[in-house]
Formats: structure tokens, C-alpha cells, sequence
């Protein structure tokens, strides 16, 4: 459904734009209904920048975002409306994901007056009150209160919900659990798979392997604005080929494991070198598994 | 700056909360009342007085009596009535002076801090450009090649000088402002960016617009002021400066003609400092740190 193909960011930095720098490098993949898509790496990998892209915040400086075989880049705001009807996103803070001197429920009052300015009051109610239900929140609770009244959870959640009074088809989810507390975080999660299984694809941006590995049928792994490996969950994880991948595997603290019984040994990785060159091509390895050349 | 955000929205939830404290705030109060007083004044006051402020109505060099409440100048002409169209000139250039600055230091402003990038780069040079002119000195050229010189003219001046430091101030709290979330979500809302600017960028920063307002205002009453008083004001009407300048043109001091400054000069340091006061006051409405416990 959502493909990126060849896509290239550069942000210009500095005065008058006279420095780059390249944050996403020639990234492909795509999402299907139905699917959960992991985005995993380390701070600065340009996981966000990705996101910004498909929801159309920035443009990519080359390569193509596709809808259903559609470009959807550098389109007429009518279109950019259009486009938001079908994807839609989640960001990581959900404090500044409100305006702070409005109430809460003005995400909502939003949605309406773009999308929905002929529906009638009550029906709008209505509509308001079942997407509030179906992400697991009580209207009464939640509505007429400003954010600061509310717990992150509640404020993620009504997110998810005001993204569900558009019928979408995509959900761009960046680290929107990452600010919650483990329990919460379980029952977004939780609903993000409820929500796949209604057919919803997701693009779920993340920095925790686990809840990569807990939530998405595939995955892939950047570094350095670019891809390093992917594929199914199970294969990327279950057998990782990039030695970026295994030290990110290695890295996730384990439960029954402490600190000091035995250090990880950390393969060496390759430095980062020139953004502009087209990193290493992927080459695959097996079935729905994908691996960038290491040096 | 989770937190800081949670405490913006316990400050500014709810917008009565401000209005119930600034009605309370003795600065705010004392502030508006003489600068609404004289405003009064001055629209009002013209209504009711039947003779123009330039006629020669009665003896000269009168002191204050019944008839005439400020007495008379030299030539005979009645300073209240010239008092009460000065004021009334001297609030039209504040309201225009600073009217026109606000207007063109928001839309750079919010323009500039908005869009950013080349946009911004631009607008920031031609804003530190009209920064660092030495506006006085285009004032007075600009001011001295006019032959006929009017209210309007000298407000519209004004105000195409003054509006940089609230274009910088704008700039630099949209900038911060529009790489909130919430702004990223009403785009995603369909939202065009006037919009965005006005529905979400905008409410964020109403006490420093308000407070900028005031003080351009009693920025652009002092300037003209001054302008008028180095003999730069308007031609064809009576303005608080020009009263001044009078008065020490036919040297009103050492006839002794007190009347005839005093009030000009009284009204011109009452509207500038009651503005002041006023934002001082608004200041400790909008930062409930500042107010006395
Ligand atoms: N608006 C911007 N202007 C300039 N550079 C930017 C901008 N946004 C991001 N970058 C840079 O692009 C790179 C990728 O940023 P991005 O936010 O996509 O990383 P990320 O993978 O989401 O990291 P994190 O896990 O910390 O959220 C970083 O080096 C960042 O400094
Ligand atoms: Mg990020």
C-alpha cells in the first residue's frame, strides 16, 4: 500500500543553507494493510525523518513516496487533504502533541471543521464517542479537559482516536509509547494490534527492539540514515547478518541477566563516512530477508 | 520541556483566571484609568468645545479661570481647547504609529519564524537593517522634506520605523513554537499555515502581543512627542508636542506663562508612564511568579 523507493533526505543547515546534512539515504520499503512495519536504530539514524516523509511534513529530497502506486509528494493542498484522510500520525510527546491552553478535546473539534464540516452536532457526538470507546477510553473522562489534566496514556490514546475518526489506512506511530510507563504501554501497544488486525498498516517507529519484536511482522534496522538490514521479525531477529543488528540485539537488557555477570562483546562497526555516497546495497540473505553489504 | 508545557497550561487554562487578576491588579488598573481618562478627553472634549484650537478667542497671557480652565497664550488662543485636540492628535499617532509597527512586525515575524529557511534569512536582514538605522535621524530627514505635514503622515512614519524589535521578539518565539508537536498535528489536520499560525502559534504568545502593543503605542506618543518638540510635527494641527514647542518658542518660561506647558507636558508623562505602569501590571497577571503572594 505505502511505498518508499530510493528516498533521500538532506536537511540544510547553517547559514543561508550552505551546509547538508543527510539524515535519510536511500531507503526503500514498503507496508501493507494489515502490517505492522518496525523502524528500529539509534538516535539520529533518521527514523523520524522517514516518518516526516510519509506524513508529508517534509519532502524528500529525491527518490518517491507512493500510496496505493500514487506519487503523493509536492501535491496541491487539496490533495495533501485527501491524503490525510487515509494516513494518518501518532508523535512521541503526547504533552506537546496538544496545545497547552486549549482543551484537549480541540484535536477532535479540528478533524471535524477539515473533514467533517456537514456533520451534525450530535452525530459528531456520536462518532467522537464510539472512536474514544474503541481505543479504550470513557468519553466522560476524557473530554472538556485541558492535556495537563490528563495522563500520557490517555492524551496517546485520544490521538490514536482522533486519527480513527478518519477512516485511515496507515498510522505513522513514532516512539509513541516511549514517554509511557511500562503497564500503559502495554495497552497502546495492545490496541496498535487490535487495530492491525481490522486491517490498519502501521509504521511504527521505534528505539526498543522488544517492542519491535513484540509488534510488527517486519522490520528494519538504520544506521546512519540508512538501511542496514531487514525483513520478517522473526529472521531479522531470530538470525541477524549485520553486525550493527547482532550489537543492537546484544544491547537489549534481559531480565534475568545483570550487568556485571559477563560484559557483551560489541563487534566493531564501520565509522561514519560520507552521507552523499550511496551506502552499502542490500543483498538478500533468504526469504523476506535483506542485508546491507558490511565492510 | 514536558513539564514546561504542564505548567503553561496551569497558568494560562483558563483566560478568565486573567482577566479577574488584571482587574485586580492595582497597576493595571490605575494604568488603564488615566490612559482611558485622557483618551476620553480627548474624543469627547473636541465635541463640546466650540472654538478651533488655533483661533484667538480671548486676552492673551490669561492664567486659568472659569472661562478659560488653562488660560490663554500669548496670542490669545484657549490652551484647553488646544489641550484637548492635542491629546486627541497624540493618541492618533499612537494608535496608528503602533498600529502599523504591529501589524508589519507580526507579519514579518510570524512570516520569518514560520517558514524559515531562505525566507527567514531574508526577512532577518531587512529587520536588522531597519534595527540598526538610526530611525531619528530618517525621521527628521524625512520630516524636513515634507512641506505640509500631517497627524497621519508623521503616525504612518512612525510605525514603518518601529516595528523591528517586536518582528525579532515574534520570529524568535515562533521559531521555537512551531516545532511543538501540536503544530506538525494540525498540519496533518489540513490546516494551511495562515491558519496554523493564527489557531495555534498565536494564542501561545497573547500576553507578549498584548504587552508589545501597549509599548509600541506609548513608543509611537513619545517619538511623535519629541519630534514635534524639536519642531518636526505636524503642520496643520495641534499635537501635546507641538504645544510644547510653542510654549518655548515664544518662550513661556520666562513670561511666567506656566498654563501653558505645564499641561501638555503633565499629559504626555501620564500616558507614557500609565502605559508603562499597565504593562508592568499585565506583566504580573501573566507570570503568576511576579505576583505578590
Ligand atoms: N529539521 C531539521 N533540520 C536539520 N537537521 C535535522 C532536522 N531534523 C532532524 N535533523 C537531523 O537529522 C538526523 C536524523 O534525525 P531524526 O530525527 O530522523 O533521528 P531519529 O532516528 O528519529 O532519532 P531519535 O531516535 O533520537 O528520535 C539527525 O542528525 C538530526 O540532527
Ligand atoms: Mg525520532
Amino acid at each position: 500500500m505505502l511505498e518508499l523507493q530510493n528516498v533521500w533526505k538532506s536537511y540544510r543547515v547553517g547559514a543561508l543553507g550552505s551546509k547538508k546534512l543527510t539524515a535519510v539515504r536511500d531507503v526503500s520499503f514498503s507496508v501493507s494493510r494489515g502490517e505492522v512495519l518496525s523502524v528500529v536504530g539509534e538516535s539520529g539514524s533518521g527514523k523520524s525523518t522517514i516518518g516526516k516523509m510519509v506524513l508529508q511534513l517534509i519532502p524528500p529530497t529525491r527518490g518517491a513516496v507512493r500510496l496505493d502506486g500514487r506519487e503523493v509528494t509536492a501535491r496541491r493542498h487539496s490533495d495533501r487533504k485527501a491524503y490525510y484522510r487515509r494516513v494518518q500520525g501518532v508523535f512521541q510527546d503526547p504533552f506537546s502533541s496538544y496545545n497547552p491552553i486549549f482543551k484537549a478535546d480541540r484535536v477532535f473539534d479540528a478533524v471535524r471543521e477539515s473533514f467533517f464540516p456537514g456533520l451534525k452536532r450530535a452525530e459528531w457526538q456520536d462518532k467522537v464517542d464510539r472512536s474514544l470507546t474503541s481505543v479504550g477510553l470513557e468519553p466522560g473522562a476524557v473530554l472538556r479537559k485541558y492535556p495537563h489534566q490528563l495522563s500520557g496514556g490517555q492524551l496517546q490514546r485520544m490521538l490514536i482516536a482522533r486519527a480513527l475518526l478518519l477512516d485511515i489506512e496507515l498510522l505513522v506511530a513514532d516512539e509513541i509509547i516511549s514517554m509511557l510507563d511500562a503497564s500503559t504501554r502495554i495497552d497502546v501497544l495492545n490496541l496498535l494490534g487490535a487495530l492491525k488486525e481490522r486491517g490498519l498498516g502501521v509504521l511504527f517507529v521505534t528505539h526498543d527492539l522488544s517492542l519491535a519484536n513484540y509488534i510488527s511482522e517486519r522490520v528494519i534496522i538504520m544506521r546512519h540514515g540508512a538501511v542496514v538490514e531487514m525483513g520478517a521479525t522473526g529472521k531479522v531477529f531470530g538470525d541477524p547478518r549485520h553486525p550493527y543488528s547482532r550489537n543492537l540485539l546484544a544491547s537489549v537488557p534481559q531480565l534475568h541477566r545483570k550487568w556485571s555477570d559477563a560484559a557483551t562483546e560489541f563487534e566493531d562497526l564501520e565509522p561514519d563516512g560520507d552521507r552523499e555516497a550511496d551506502p552499502a546495497p542490500l543483498a538478500r540473505v533468504g526469504a523476506d530477508h535483506w542485508v546491507a553489504a558490511a565492510a | 520541556m514536558t513539564t514546561d508545557a504542564a505548567l503553561n497550561a496551569d497558568v494560562i487554562g483558563k483566560r478568565n483566571e486573567h482577566l479577574y487578576f488584571a482587574l485586580r491588579n492595582p497597576k493595571v488598573v490605575i494604568g488603564l484609568s488615566i490612559v482611558l481618562g485622557l483618551l476620553l478627553l480627548g474624543l469627547i472634549g473636541p465635541l463640546f468645545l466650540s472654538s478651533s484650537p488655533t483661533a484667538y478667542v480671548g486676552p492673551k497671557s490669561e492664567a486659568p479661570s472659569a472661562d478659560y480652565w488653562f488660560g490663554t497664550t500669548v496670542h490669545g488662543r484657549d490652551v484647553f481647547v488646544q489641550f484637548a485636540h492635542g491629546l486627541r492628535s497624540s493618541y492618533l499617532v499612537g494608535f496608528l504609529g503602533g498600529g502599523i509597527a504591529f501589524v508589519i512586525g507580526l507579519t514579518i515575524g510570524f512570516t520569518a519564524g514560520y517558514r524559515g529557511g531562505l525566507t527567514d534569512e531574508f526577512l532577518n536582514m531587512l529587520t536588522n537593517v531597519v534595527l540598526v538605522l538610526p530611525a531619528l535621524v530618517v525621521l527628521i530627514v524625512i520630516s524636513s522634506y515634507m512641506e505640509v505635514r500631517g497627524v497621519v503622515t508623521q503616525g504612518v512614519i512612525i510605525g514603518l520605523f518601529s516595528w523591528p524589535w517586536v518582528a525579532r521578539a515574534v520570529r524568535a518565539q515562533t521559531f521555537t513554537l512551531r516545532n511543538r508537536d501540536y503544530v506538525d498535528l494540525a498540519r496533518l489536520t489540513g490546516k494551511r499555515s495562515p491558519q496554523i499560525v493564527v489557531r495555534e502559534v498565536m494564542p501561545n504568545m497573547a500576553s507578549y502581543l498584548l504587552m508589545s502593543m501597549i509599548l509600541l503605542f506609548g513608543g509611537a506618543i513619545l517619538f511623535a512627542s519629541m519630534l514635534d518638540f524639536i519642531g518636526l510635527g505636524p503642520t496643520n494641527a495641534v499635537s501635546l508636542g507641538t504645544m510644547m514647542q510653542q510654549s518655548m518658542a515664544w518662550a513661556a518660561i520666562h513670561l511666567g506663562l506656566w498654563w501653558w506647558f505645564v499641561p501638555p507636558g503633565l499629559a504626555i508623562t501620564a500616558i507614557v508612564g500609565a502605559l508603562y505602569i499597565t504593562n508592568v501590571g499585565l506583566d504580573e497577571v501573566f507570570n503568576p511568579k511576579l505576583r505578590e503572594m
